[in-house]
């Protein structure tokens, strides 16, 4: 399976729908995808893994990188995830302190801190 | 001998099939259920971090992956073929992209977090990266 990106705008902030295989291949689409945003001007972003099948440490650092860019802006990039299988990678890595992970897009998308 | 071997050019769009066959055998050869998560996460970074030291080193030769059926347990060999100079001689600077240090180092992290028992060795012809899981013989399943 091949990697499924699509954004839509919630409030002041910007959901990224991320579905399939992150991985060293098609990570390189998900950073364009980040860079885009940033770019554009969009510095508060939401990313919904909940879709997602798979992801490696390629995807981690994009994901990684994409914090790094919002934060140059003073922006934020939150992580929705309810995958034990996704998780696992975010605690092996210790991730899991620099992402604000959420249950759910609206929560993500109400959180201020 | 290995059960399975796979020999793929140093592409990233190949590291997928090396986890579909990897987990694919390792299911056949009795690793649980479970881990399988696991297995195909490992064997893709090994892969991946293969490829990526093949591209930058500019090695044409691919890279290899055996798939090891052994009595109690399963283990899965990626090898490359870059060469390696001892860690300490690596001077900043020298060539090698501290992007590519860093994501080479996540990727082993990962391994090594997720696989109780795994050897990493390297030389002047290359590294391997062996990953071992037990395995549970079929009639115990059953019960």
């Amino acid at each position: 399976m091949d990697l499924s990106l699509s954004t839509r705008t919630v409030g002041d902030r910007t959901v990224v729908e991320v579905g399939g295989e992150i991985d060293v291949y098609t990570a390189p689409k998900l950073r364009e995808q980040l860079v885009e945003l940033v770019n554009d001007g969009n510095f508060h972003l939401v990313v919904d893994m909940e879709g997602v099948d798979f992801l490696d440490s390629t995807g981690l650092g994009v994901l990684v990188g994409g914090l790094k860019r919002v934060r140059a802006h003073e922006g934020s990039l939150r992580l929705v995830c309810n995958q034990e299988r996704i998780l696992k990678i975010f605690r092996i890595t210790g991730l899991t302190k620099v992402f604000p992970i959420h249950t759910s897009v609206d929560e993500a998308v109400a959180a201020t801190d | 001998m290995a059960t399975v071997e796979l020999r793929f050019s140093a592409l990233p769009e190949h590291v997928r099939t090396a986890r579909l066959v990897a987990a694919a055998v390792a299911r056949r050869a009795g690793v649980d259920e479970a881990v399988l998560d696991e297995v195909r996460l490992a064997v893709g970074e090994a892969c991946t971090r293969a490829v990526s030291l093949h591209q930058s080193g500019g090695i044409t030769a691919p890279v290899r992956v055996a798939l090891i059926e052994e009595e109690k347990a399963f283990s899965i060999e990626v090898g490359d073929e870059a060469p390696r100079v001892a860690p300490g001689d690596r001077v900043p600077g020298s060539g090698v992209d501290d992007t590519d240090v860093e994501e080479d180092e996540m990727g082993l992290a990962v391994i090594s977090g997720l696989v109780d028992d795994v050897e990493v060795s390297a030389g002047e012809h290359g590294g391997l990266i062996r990953m071992t899981w037990p395995t549970t013989p079929a009639e115990a399943t059953l019960t």
